[in-house]
């Protein structure tokens, strides 16, 4: 479950909204990680750009990782602008038990940050700037160097 | 023709180019000075898949990504 919105992420509506449709599923826990835009750097917020095709399957082998250990993951995330003190990225993980939940979220995140197909602008006197020295180059670069 | 997108912060219009395989490909990109930095540092997908090598076949109606530095969150 993956879900894209443009500009800052309704917090508080997507939690519940998530906590509603699994609040039957015997899930012993829910735990959700909230991304939030920092001031700092002078910034006025971030910027974002996502290549779905590739996310959505970057999501599906995370999902099928999931469901082996009967857990589920939800993730939101921005497109385009989002503003200091807004939130661009939500990320959860239900399941059984918390220890699953907790590896889970932990990985999950980790690999996001490395694999996930979305380049951040950091948005500065009006203009969007690539966050290079922030980003990561996906496994396997440089291959046609 | 194979289609070569340029995704993210890359400023480059798509290309359409007679290749059959990614070899050609890193041969054309080499020779454009703009594309350098991004050359060292980007992964390729073809068909919306990331390729580890070079050894993938192309044929016409194939799509090929260049994927830059990623910082999702």
């Amino acid at each position: 479950m993956l879900y894209l919105y443009d500009g800052a992420l309704d917090v508080p509506k997507i939690l519940k909204e998530w906590y509603e449709q699994e609040e039957g599923s015997n899930y012993g826990a829910y735990i959700p990680f909230v991304g939030t835009v920092r001031d700092e750097d002078n910034i006025e917020g971030l910027s974002f750009d996502i290549y779905e095709p590739i996310l959505r399957s970057w999501f599906e082998a995370w999902q099928t990782r999931a469901k082996a250990k009967g857990a589920v993951i939800k993730m939101a995330h921005s497109r385009g602008d989002v503003m200091l003190h807004e939130s661009s990225y939500i990320a959860a993980v239900f399941s059984p038990k918390r220890r699953v939940a907790l590896e889970f979220i932990d990985e999950f995140v980790e690999d996001f940050k490395a694999s996930a197909p979305i380049w951040k602008y950091d948005l500065k006197n009006g203009k969007r700037i690539y966050a290079l020295e922030r980003s990561t180059a996906i496994k396997g670069s440089g291959l046609l160097k | 023709m194979v289609r070569v997108e340029f995704l993210g912060p890359i400023q480059k219009k798509p290309l359409e180019l007679d290749i059959s395989n990614l070899n050609e490909l890193a041969e054309i990109l080499q020779e454009d000075k703009e594309m350098q930095q991004w050359l060292e540092n980007s992964a390729v997908a073809v068909n919306d898949t990331l390729v580890s090598s070079r050894d993938v076949a192309l044929k016409d109606g194939d799509r090929v990504a260049l994927l830059p530095p990623v910082c999702g969150g």
